[in-house]
């Protein structure tokens, strides 16, 4: 790293305090070029200063500098933080200046690059970063903070130390095969090991999951003919919560109509637009449709009315949910009850005031959301480190198998060395091409 | 004017005068003495785990060491028999007689190849050109190149306590200078330590209180070509014996008087294979060590100590081995040293084996910072091959990691650099599954034939073992397992299940239970030994081989993006300052070599195969 960058570190809203971060071999000497206080070359580390930036004998604002000397900062880099008070247009006004006395504007993410990239971070842990950022609840956020102090790393390294233990003694088992003081290990002495290791690598996978449903929230479709109340179900539920409604992208390619947090999670409601549209409904493109909607939703609300009959459309429609995200809600219980339905449904209506508590008590129950351990964080928590971790469990499973078809114990390894491998790649101590260029764009300037 | 100088007549030595003169060059072998040509100073071995394969793939490439080796064992093992095929390996106990005897005798053969006692202190250099040697008495013998073999002789130390004495091996003399002049010319001198056992005297010996290590009651060779030259029943035994508390004891007491634990050293020994008071502090917990005794020749009333190599005072030693069990009334007829010596930076050194700073000279063996005969053997042989391919104005030759495990000892050794004397180990080979003992030939023959190191007649007998694996591989597709009364009892008779339904034999050998040899036992298919091995490993570990050849393909793409010499690190944005720091020092040639130099990243991989793509179009 030869230039020396910056960038404003906090949100470029109006605020009482923005903060302009300076990291790089020059951020000393650039900074103290427009600082009028102590001298800050002569500074201890990790000190606050109180001064002013002037330029050309001009006081641009009144500021505090906080100056962090390498190796001991978030890029392992001199650093040197900006803490100035006077509103958007001072702030940039001394970015410009920086600029212009030779640091070099910080891409997205760059600051958090350079901390990877010096060794100050894990590749997990700098994964977190970006989650962090993100965070949309509360419990996000404690599970990207989790991961950043490196917990999840700390699981993958305890997992990855005894598969290395157990290769490290058959290596020596191969390369001093008459030494025997030291264990041998067999196909039968090291199943049990193997299960072990194989376990552990599971439980991360399953938790993986719960991770998902922490950052990313639920993705939950409300389907149902017309008419039969999904848009007033809909704005109910975004009402009573104040809801972020916004046109985000959500985690897949649908588009999040609006969100609310139940119990810690975030519950994105997906737009069904494309089945409403459908004019004739009972149309194939309008099953076709529904089908994918339900595919990529987390769980499914059927909307029927407690005031008709269940037409065919809808009964084809409750068949392709599968049952275990699956909700039934039956709207209008204020009506005439024509419907016929041999299935457990819930029903409710929007009049009420608390007509749709049962449906958020279903949301609950069926999710399993009181389970998941929010003390315990240590999940993985994007795709690229559940596929490693997919790729580890399959690796040792395979070595399981060939155990029981008796290949020899040189050869078994060759799986258990590629779950290693898989496990250090999580923690980015294996090469894999292209890697990086994915994973730094995803942050934003300044942490 | 000789093409090539040898300057040192150990294995590397050897092997690179011998290949060099096979390759047509004019060679001058030179040693300080005649007597000491392929010395075996330590063990008296050849072989072992993953050296054994080296020696193999010497053999295949039209090396020595593999034949003579045959000739003069008196005990043959195949290693990790009860393992898979991929870390099998023969060891020898070598006849220290013997081995050099046969050497010199293989080497006489070489009519472009002479042989001269003298020692070098100097190279005659014009524009970091090499043009030949200076010898100690100032006489000048000029060459196209020079291949340096020179072993532990760079000012070697000789420490036996606090006793510190400039020589080499045996008492032999060492060079004062060279390493220093090559220093001067720019190139990283490092001093590394190594240390051999006691030599005990046969009739002092008490062997009943020992365990027998045997040999083998198969027949094996290294060489490809050569019948078994040896009786089973005519092997002679090694012995186990171990260490105890008392042992434990006198060496903690005596610890600061020897010379690595009292400061007389300042080598760096190597990791796997420590002295005997190391293992003492290291693995305290430990109640024993395990030590053999393996006759260092038949005609010699000596025998080696394996595993108490030390640095401690004679007076110590004494009294350390009579604490041993069958040892207490042990004459020692050699006492255990350990020996310093200068080293140049592996890092230096081209894939090649041909020096960064200096053009046309090369390096092997200890002098390259590893350790070992083997080793330093399969060094040799390529640095004679390359300075030979070079003179002829061709490629150099550089094995692949998934092509030979010369091949991994030398990338380890120019990609990683030495700390310590490099020792060969199986785990260092990724690709060991493909790396076997028994298809070295079937790797490497063909390159050897090409560069004109084996014979027209070793070529054909290997097309002829490839086509056999063809044949007997259809053979095997074509004939039709049919279990008839006769087989059903065998199967019986063996606790084995036969198959319910109709299968080829070569399906039927899919299954783990079943081997050819249980096969014989009712069906004969006439091949050779060797062939029938290769067929049978090829179908029993179809997938692990596909695995690992799997992988060697997604190595290749990597390995096959050049990096090119003049590049420009500085220019390089975004690389870690220690990634930067590192490539710029190792420069290597691929974008593989670069992902195995520890300290790069990799983000530092990706981050240069980006500018490689942007800078050189390289794809």
């Amino acid at each position: 790293m030869e230039d020396t960058i910056c960038a404003i570190a906090t949100s470029r809203m109006v605020g009482a305090i923005s903060i302009i971060r300076v990291s790089g071999p020059k951020a000393i000497s650039i900074v103290s070029k427009i600082f009028q206080g102590h001298d800050l070359k002569k500074v201890k580390s990790h000190t606050i200063h109180y001064g002013h930036i002037k330029v050309n004998d001009e006081i641009v604002d009144e500021v505090l500098v906080s100056v962090m000397l390498a190796p001991h900062t978030y890029t392992k880099e001199d650093v040197i933080e900006i803490n100035s008070h006077g509103g958007i247009n001072t702030t940039n006004k001394i970015l410009e200046i920086l600029l212009d006395k030779g640091c070099r504007l910080a891409e997205a993410g760059e600051f958090t690059k350079r901390a990877f990239l010096n060794g100050r971070l894990d590749l997990a842990e700098a994964e977190s970063v970006n989650d962090l950022i993100n965070a949309k609840t509360d419990m996000a956020r404690k599970l990207a903070l989790s991961n950043l102090s490196g917990n999840f790393s700390k699981e993958i390294k305890k997992v990855r130390q005894k598969i290395t233990d157990i290769m490290a003694n058959i290596e020596v088992n191969i390369d001093y095969p008459e030494y025997n003081d030291i264990e041998v290990v067999t196909n039968e002495t090291l199943l049990p090991k193997l299960r072990e290791v194989k376990e552990e690598v599971s439980h991360l996978l399953n938790n993986s999951k719960n991770s998902k449903l922490i950052k990313d929230g639920i993705d939950v479709a409300i389907v149902g003919m017309p008419n039969v109340g999904k848009s007033s179900i809909l704005n109910r539920l975004l009402n009573e919560d104040k809801a972020i409604v916004t046109d985000i992208a959500g985690t897949t390619r649908d588009i999040v109509e609006g969100s609310i947090t139940l119990n810690g999670f975030l519950i994105n409601f997906i737009d069904t637009a494309g089945i409403r549209e459908t004019k004739d409904v009972v149309e194939k493109m309008g099953v076709i449709k529904s089908k994918q909607v339900i595919a990529d939703a987390d769980l499914v609300i059927m909307v029927l009315s407690n005031n008709a009959k269940v037409s065919s459309y809808e009964q084809d429609l409750i068949k392709i949910i599968p049952e275990n995200k699956r909700i039934i809600f039956v709207n209008k219980s204020d009506l005439d009850k024509k419907i016929n339905l041999d299935l457990d449904y819930i029903m409710g209506n929007t009049k009420e005031i608390n007509g749709l508590d049962t449906l958020k008590e279903k949301i609950i129950t069926l999710l399993n959301l009181n389970s998941i351990d929010s003390g315990d964080l240590t999940y993985a928590s994007n795709v690229r480190q559940i596929n490693l971790l997919k790729k580890a469990q399959n690796s040792l499973e395979e070595a399981i198998k060939n155990i029981s078809q008796n290949i020899p114990i040189d050869m078994i390894e060759i799986d258990v060395r590629k779950a290693w491998n898989n496990l250090g790649e999580i923690i980015g101590e294996v090469y894999e091409d292209e890697l990086l260029d994915t994973l730094f764009s995803n942050f934003c300037v300044g942490k | 004017m000789y093409d090539i100088i040898v300057v040192g007549g150990g294995h590397a030595g050897c092997e690179a005068a011998n290949i060099a003169g096979k390759m047509g060059m004019k060679v001058l072998l030179l040693t300080m003495n005649l007597n000491n040509i392929a010395d075996m100073p330590c063990n008296p071995s050849i072989g072992g785990t993953a050296k054994g394969v080296i020696v193999r793939e010497i053999d295949a490439l039209g090396g020595l060491m593999g034949i003579i080796a045959d000739k003069s064992h008196f005990q043959i093992k195949m290693l990790n028999n009860s393992k898979g095929p991929a870390v099998r390996s023969l060891r020898t106990q070598a006849d220290k007689r013997v081995y050099p005897q046969k050497m010199k005798e293989a080497l006489k053969q070489n009519s472009n190849l002479e042989i001269k006692e003298g020692l070098v202190e100097d190279l005659i250099i014009e524009n970091k050109q090499v043009k030949g040697i200076i010898l100690e008495n100032g006489e000048k013998i000029i060459s196209k190149c020079v291949i340096l073999t020179t072993g532990t002789y760079l000012k070697a130390n000789i420490l036996v306590g606090s006793e510190n004495t400039p020589s080499g091996p045996h008492g032999e003399g060492r060079s004062n200078h060279l390493s220093d002049n090559l220093k001067k010319q720019g190139l990283d001198i490092i001093r590394l330590k190594t240390g051999t056992p006691q030599r005990i005297k046969a009739s002092s010996i008490d062997f009943s209180k020992c365990e027998e290590e045997l040999g083998d009651d198969t027949y094996y060779t290294f060489s490809h070509d050569l019948k078994p030259c040896y009786k089973i029943n005519e092997q002679q035994k090694c012995y186990l014996l171990y260490t105890n508390e008392k042992t434990h004891q006198i060496i903690r007491d005596h610890l600061k008087e020897s010379a690595m634990y009292g400061g007389y050293a300042t080598g760096v020994g190597p990791r796997y294979c420590p002295s005997i008071e190391d293992k003492i502090v290291r693995f305290a917990d430990k109640s024993r060590h395990q030590l053999f005794l393996e006759p260092e020749s038949i005609y010699y009333d000596e025998w080696y100590l394996q595993g108490f190599s030390t640095s401690m005072p004679r007076y110590v030693q004494e009294e350390m081995v009579h604490s041993l069990k069958g040892l207490e009334h042990a004459e020692i007829t050699k006492y255990a040293y350990a020996i310093e010596y200068d080293a140049i930076s592996a890092l230096q050194i081209k894939p090649s084996l041909e020096n960064k700073i200096l053009e046309n000279l090369f390096t092997a063996g200890q002098i390259n910072g590893t350790s070992g005969y083997e080793e330093a053997a399969g060094q040799g042989l390529i640095a004679g091959i390359n300075a030979s391919l070079k003179l002829q104005g061709k490629e150099p030759l550089i094995l692949k990691r998934n092509e030979a495990y010369i091949g991994v000892l030398i990338d380890d050794l120019v990609t990683k650099g030495v700390k310590d004397p490099y020792r060969m180990l199986t785990s260092r080979a990724e690709f060991r599954l493909i790396l076997r003992h028994d298809n070295a030939d079937l790797r490497l023959r063909e390159i050897g034939y090409k560069i004109g190191t084996i014979s027209k007649e070793q070529y054909e007998r290997l097309q002829k073992k490839k086509e056999n694996i063809f044949q007997l591989e259809k053979e095997l597709k074509e004939t039709k397992f049919v279990l008839t009364k006769e087989i059903a009892q065998i199967f019986k008779e063996n606790n084995i299940l036969p198959p319910k339904r109709n299968m080829s034999y070569f399906e039927l050998l899919k299954r783990p239970e079943i081997d050819f040899k249980f096969i014989s036992l009712f069906k004969k298919f006439e091949y050779a030994k060797d062939v029938i091995e290769q067929v049978e490993i090829a179908i029993k570990y179809a997938g692990y081989i596909k695995k690992a050849n799997n992988e060697a393909s997604k190595l290749k793409k990597i390995e096959e993006k050049q990096i090119p010499d003049d590049i420009d690190y500085k220019k390089v944005n975004n690389l870690a300052s220690e990634a930067r720091q590192k490539l710029s020092e190792i420069r290597p040639k691929t974008l593989a070599q670069a992902t195995r130099i520890s300290g790069v990243n990799p983000s530092d991989i990706a981050i240069l195969a980006v500018y490689l793509k942007k800078e050189y179009n390289n794809e």
